[in-house]
């Protein structure tokens, strides 16, 4: 007994001048990064213009905006009054309707397109170094100009209305989905893959038993995301023309008709909500069912 | 070879002995499918509109080549700070903002219902309206430049964020809590030191990613008056002016590059447990 602890001391001091000196490094390590992290915050705050005093002077307008949102709706004329505000409600709901559809339309052809590229944009199925970098770049660039620069080219190109938007939100989506998917099929386990040309599988059969079933819960999972992300997307690419409501909201902001604008932004609220939550629901059905 | 063939027939039935009763899932898909196709007619995206724009749409990109106007570079690069800045303040502000709204929304500890649920429905409600219409209203407030930007986009984020954080704290091991309970911890040591290692990283993760999709929506904040390089390049896509536009495009890409690069390193960073 006596003996053990007598070979040990040494090693244990050794151990403990260890812990030492990698607990002083981790603290040196952990104060530069505070630092860092300040220095950071300062100079966006410098470069960002951000003004404290400016934000809370600003924010009793915000309330006063929000107050001329809404027009004076009396108690014993709620029905009138409502009715008079919502006095374009078949308009935007058509306009609301064309929103989701362009929606739904762009993440169905974004998605579609993005999968296909995704295959030759994973270093694990990639045929060609080619073909590698060109889906890579091609990805990237879609995924990093926001959509609605996209519609603005689109505008000029296709002319007003919502053919412009489809295909800015689709383009973007493209680049986003591809990414995302290129990121789940890197990971999969690549002995299914063997076992199918083992098999005696065609690559396009490699694909559909060897990728698919490990890829789709995910896949499924980030398309619904992406449903509500271009939801949001198509309610305001309207501002530059390209479909949708957004139109109508930004001329009601701009020419001050503010009741309006605030029963549209209701509305749209609403529907994102409700979509939201459609969204949700219909996920976790969808993906129990292919685990299943 | 006649093996081989056994073997995917034998694997092909294997498959189809799992699968549910098919019929639903089609009948979903052929609505899903009537209703694009539907879409596609109505907004003329098979017809003489689509075919019609691709010249026009070849032609403005080809006078996206060379990209032009590099004397306008200080100037941009000013913007583009900004543009930077502002993702950077309004994700910080909104992740701060968030931590607190998502403990509000999570049901392990807020065990009041009602009041729960009311604030994951405020939540909800930050994050339904997009970015640029936040931007309009905060420009209404604050005035023309980029702390309209940073309030818009940390107003979506505290939404966004706080949801990601109620359901991270929503799924953490239970055991930890119990343990520092039965210490005779109060329940703000035991949020400290049973539930916040757990969530942390998590959290630092997911505000990260909002911050590489934050850079990329402040750039067109700039749309709406409220900062940024998009101001810049909304100006020159709207006059035409496809050289300049090009090369705002392309310092754009640089820094959602940088930004992303950055951030992806972090963010294994933090997974590996750094």
């Amino acid at each position: 007994m006596s003996s053990a602890s007598s070979a040990g001391s040494p090693a244990e001091s050794r151990l403990a001048i260890l812990l030492a000196s990698e607990l002083r490094r981790q603290r040196v390590r952990a104060t530069t990064g505070a630092l860092a992290f300040i220095g950071l915050v300062l100079l966006a705050t410098e470069v960002g213009g951000f003004d404290l005093v400016r934000l809370i002077g600003g924010l009793p307008r915000i309330g006063e905006f929000l107050d001329l949102l809404v027009p004076p709706i009396r108690s014993d004329h709620l029905v009138e009054d409502v009715a008079e505000w919502y006095w374009g409600i078949g308009k935007w709901l058509r306009l609301l309707a064309d929103t989701l559809l362009m929606a739904v339309l762009a993440t169905a052809l974004g998605t579609l397109i993005g999968a296909l590229l995704s295959f030759p944009a994973s270093a694990n199925l990639a045929r060609s170094a080619i073909g590698y970098w060109l889906s890579r770049r091609v990805l990237e660039f879609a995924r990093a100009v926001p959509d609605l620069v996209f519609a603005i080219i689109f505008v000029f190109a296709f002319g007003l209305g919502p053919l412009a938007g489809v295909l800015a939100i689709a383009l973007h989506t493209v680049g986003a989905q591809g990414k995302l998917f290129a990121e789940v099929n890197e990971n999969i386990d690549m002995k299914p893959l063997e076992g199918v040309r083992a098999a005696g599988g065609s690559p396009r059969e490699e694909i559909v038993y060897g990728v698919l079933p490990q890829v789709m819960p995910n896949w499924i999972s980030f398309t619904f995301w992406r449903v509500e992300l271009n939801v949001r997307s198509a309610t305001i690419i309207g501002f530059v023309g390209a479909g949708g409501i957004g139109l109508e909201l930004y001329e009601a902001l701009r020419l001050s008709y503010y009741d309006d604008a605030g029963a549209i932004l209701l509305i749209v609220a609403v529907t994102v909500f409700a979509i939201d939550w459609v969204s949700e629901r219909l996920r976790g059905r969808i993906i129990e069912g292919t685990a299943a | 070879m006649s093996g081989a063939i056994d073997q995917q027939a034998r694997l092909a039935a294997a498959l189809a002995a799992g699968r549910p009763n098919p019929w639903p899932r089609r009948l979903w898909a052929a609505i899903t499918l009537s209703v694009l196709v539907y879409a596609a007619i109505s907004f003329e995206l098979l017809g003489q509109k689509f075919v019609d724009g691709l010249p026009r749409l070849a032609g403005a990109a080809a006078m996206m080549v060379p990209p032009k106007g590099w004397h306008h570079l200080p100037e941009w690069l000013w913007a583009l700070a900004e543009t930077v800045a502002m993702a950077f303040l309004g994700t910080l502000i909104g992740a701060l903002a968030a931590v607190p709204l998502g403990f509000a929304c999570a049901r392990n500890t807020l065990t009041i219902r009602i009041i729960q649920f009311g604030f994951r429905r405020f939540a909800d409600s930050l994050r339904s309206l997009d970015h640029l219409i936040w931007a309009i209203v905060f420009v209404r407030a604050v005035g023309l430049g980029p702390l309209a930007g940073i309030m818009a986009i940390a107003i979506v984020d505290a939404g966004t964020l706080a949801k990601l954080y109620s359901e991270a704290i929503e799924n953490i091991d239970r055991k930890p809590l119990d343990g520092v309970r039965s210490t005779g911890a109060s329940g703000v040591e035991t949020i400290r030191w049973a539930l916040l290692p757990q969530v942390f990283p998590n959290m630092l993760a997911s505000a990260l990613y909002m911050w590489e999709s934050n850079t990329r929506s402040a750039t067109i904040l700039g749309i709406v008056g409220a900062g940024g390089i998009g101001y810049q390049l909304s100006d020159r896509l709207r006059v035409y002016d496809w050289g300049e536009a090009s090369t705002i495009i392309l310092l754009i890409l640089g820094a959602v590059y940088v930004i992303d690069f950055v951030s992806a390193r972090l963010r294994s960073h933090l997974i590996r447990g750094g």
